[in-house]
């Protein structure tokens, strides 16, 4: 079980696979993890993203362009599984290429790449559990650890019932809303971390919305990592494709630096 | 068929589960919402003041009941199964899309949340809304793909008048799809002062229920107004089915009536092939879009197919989970008639009976004119004329060649 937190806050770092391409993603992840993410998220292009932001939304397009499948995406993890092993390995997906491929092939093949977990963005924790899309069923008998969303917005008895399925951490949004950058964070976020800490003794990771070095020492005031995705994404976008796994690394580095931090 | 594992037996019936199909697959955020939306919906389905509100509404603002007529002068044209036509387009605004617009805007009042958004295909659902919302006094938003915004403009101009923000969705294939798309960002970003009114019986639970529960009125009017004018059960009901609402409204009553046929008409388009058409049953396998599980349209990976269709409000890549269940339980029987035979169904009606049907339920009609003639004249069929032409002008004008004839 690679998912682990070395430094405070981890960092779990979200790629859109095979955006701009498959070769790139593997490069920009490989060199992301030297320059400090815990956990690489892979995120499976899907065609209607609907809990994307545009900065998401436009890498799952290119990504689409050129034919990136599920079966590519899970051949990267391989590579990237093979190439550092010490990181952390999530599959990120929406609900409907993983019911095409077939659940439980899914869950062989995403083991078989050496994934540590699987997060499906519109699956709820319910549903998971129900015999039409036992995807909790599948995740557990190849050992990789299902990811649940907890929103601002969930109840104490939701946040329980995540909580009771979660086996690596929790992954709590940081304010209601898609996946894209924002100036401030919400008091929503300490709030929800402190609610989930009833209910779990998982680490919790913090996403949606974080951009900053002063944004990460923030969220590492309360909770134990930060996933960053848009602002990532979009670097990607605005950088030739050599030059992306470099901007990628200097960005990741720059996210620990105190001095960018000190204001509060 | 697909490698998706379908139970070889229903599963239990749980909530917002038709057979296996249905169910609730959204982002965490919106759950809380629908939890309280399905609350809400059972509290006010049982709230004698709330049906009453919502029954004179339906009267006097909408229109209700419709009339049930006998297309006489079609019926002898085709000479064979009297055509009877259900007039939800004689309805305000001008769709059945009314009936549900008019239920969730009570019920989003009933829930103190001032802020409505909307997605529309055709353009009706969107209309409905608006003026539901002009009506209520609440801010209304409706999302709209731009393919549909140029083909329906109309529509576009109506929403506007009555108040109404349209905001126009340039992404994907620029029609309902992600039109709906774009409405469940703005619901997840806003939920807690929003209400998504959905226009179709689609997406997670309470949707599909609710959504066919506020147009149950169409199929318990047919049933009463055939007894009353032929003394007994039409040999079938026909609708159009784009997300279903119509077709399920006018099914429902007569589910348990085993002997009337109940036809559901999909959207053939242009062709056969993968993108060319929105016939979900001859090309879709079981998936999850938008939230339920159904049939879905979809290429060998799993990413959501572009379809077309001449109408709007049939453009979409999947159907309702209750009608995937009909489907397979073969209570109904589906079947697609395409763009051009949507076309001359249209003309036919209107050069038979003067009446100026939309697209989207001309493909109901088509059915008609192609079993009637194999029937006898003691077979009934009722089409659910789901919506009035005017909105289609403009395509029709292109398509017919109509100027300068």
């Amino acid at each position: 079980m690679p998912i682990h937190f070395q430094s405070k806050p981890g960092l779990v770092i979200y790629l859109t696979a095979g955006d701009p391409s498959i070769e790139a993603t593997r490069a920009i992840a490989i060199d992301a993890i030297d320059a400090g993410a815990d956990v690489i998220e892979l995120g499976v292009p899907f065609s209607d993203p609907l809990a994307d932001g545009p900065v998401i939304q436009r890498a799952s397009e290119r990504a689409l362009a050129h034919g990136v499948s599920l079966k590519d995406v899970l051949a990267l993890a391989k590579e990237i599984r093979t190439a550092r092993p010490q990181a952390g390995l999530i599959i990120f997906t929406y609900l409907n290429p993983i019911l095409r491929y077939g659940l439980a092939r899914f869950a062989d093949d995403a083991a078989a790449a050496g994934a540590d977990g699987v997060l499906v963005t519109d699956m709820i924790v319910e549903e998971a559990a129900d015999r039409v899309s036992d995807l909790l069923g599948e995740l557990s008998r190849v050992s990789l650890a299902p990811i649940f969303l907890a929103a601002p917005t969930s109840p104490d008895e939701r946040l329980q019932a995540i909580a009771a399925h979660s086996t690596a951490f929790i992954y709590a949004i940081s304010r209601v809303g898609i996946t894209g950058k924002q100036q401030s964070l919400a008091a929503d976020a300490s709030e929800l971390v402190a609610r989930i800490r009833r209910w779990s003794k998982l680490p919790v990771a913090v996403g949606f919305g974080i951009s900053s070095a002063q944004h990460v020492a923030q969220v590492g005031e309360f909770a134990d990592a930060v996933v960053i995705g848009s602002t990532i994404v979009e670097l990607i976008e605005r950088s030739a494709p050599a030059e992306a796994p470099g901007a990628v690394a200097r960005f990741i580095k720059g996210l620990r630096q105190p001095e960018t931090a000190l204001v509060r | 068929m697909a490698s998706v594992i379908l139970p070889s037996a229903p599963s239990e019936s749980r909530p917002g589960r038709f057979g296996v199909y249905g169910g609730r697959y959204v982002p965490e955020t919106l759950m809380a919402a629908l939890v309280e939306l399905e609350r809400e919906y059972e509290a006010a389905k049982a709230d004698a003041a709330f049906q009453a509100k919502l029954n004179e509404l339906l009267r006097d603002f909408a229109g209700r009941p419709t009339p049930l007529y006998f297309a006489q002068r079609l019926t002898e044209s085709l000479g064979g199964a009297k055509i009877y036509l259900k007039r939800e387009d004689l309805l305000h605004t001008g769709a059945h899309k009314i009936n549900n617009a008019l239920g969730q805007g009570l019920l989003a009042k009933r829930m103190g949340k001032r802020r409505i958004i909307a997605e529309t295909g055709a353009g009706q659902h969107g209309v409905a809304t608006a003026a539901v919302c002009a009506h209520l006094g609440l801010e209304c938003i409706v999302y709209m793909g731009e393919v549909d915004m140029a083909r329906q403009e109309l529509n576009v101009l109506r929403m506007k008048l009555m108040g109404a923000e349209v905001r126009g969705v340039s992404s994907g294939s620029k029609t309902l799809k992600d039109a709906i798309s774009e409405a469940m960002r703005d619901w997840v970003t806003n939920v807690r002062t929003t209400h998504y009114l959905l226009g179709s019986a689609l997406g997670a639970h309470p949707y599909p229920t609710m959504v066919r529960d506020f147009h149950r009125c169409i199929s318990r009017e047919m049933k009463e107004q055939i007894l009353e004018k032929e003394g007994r059960l039409p040999t079938a009901v026909i609708a159009c089915v784009g997300g279903g609402s119509n077709a399920i409204g006018a099914f429902y009553e007569f589910i348990p009536e085993r002997d009337v046929r109940l036809i559901g008409v999909e959207a053939g388009g242009r062709g056969t092939a993968l993108g060319e058409h929105a016939a979900r049953f001859e090309g879709g396998v079981p998936g999850v879009l938008q939230g339920t599980f159904s049939y879905v349209l979809q290429d060998e990976n799993g990413q959501i197919a572009q379809t077309h269709s001449v109408s709007a409000g049939l453009d979409y890549a999947s159907i309702g989970p209750e009608h995937a269940m009909l489907h397979d339980s073969k209570r109904a029987e589906y079947t697609s008639r395409n763009d051009a035979e949507a076309l001359d169904a249209l003309v036919k009606l209107a050069r038979t009976e003067g009446i100026l049907p939309a697209l989207e339920s001309a493909h109901a009609v088509a059915e008609a004119l192609r079993i009637a003639p194999t029937l006898s004249p003691r077979d009934i069929l009722v089409v659910n004329l789901s919506g009035r032409g005017d909105k289609d002008m403009g395509i029709l004008a292109h398509e017919l060649h109509l100027e300068g004839k």
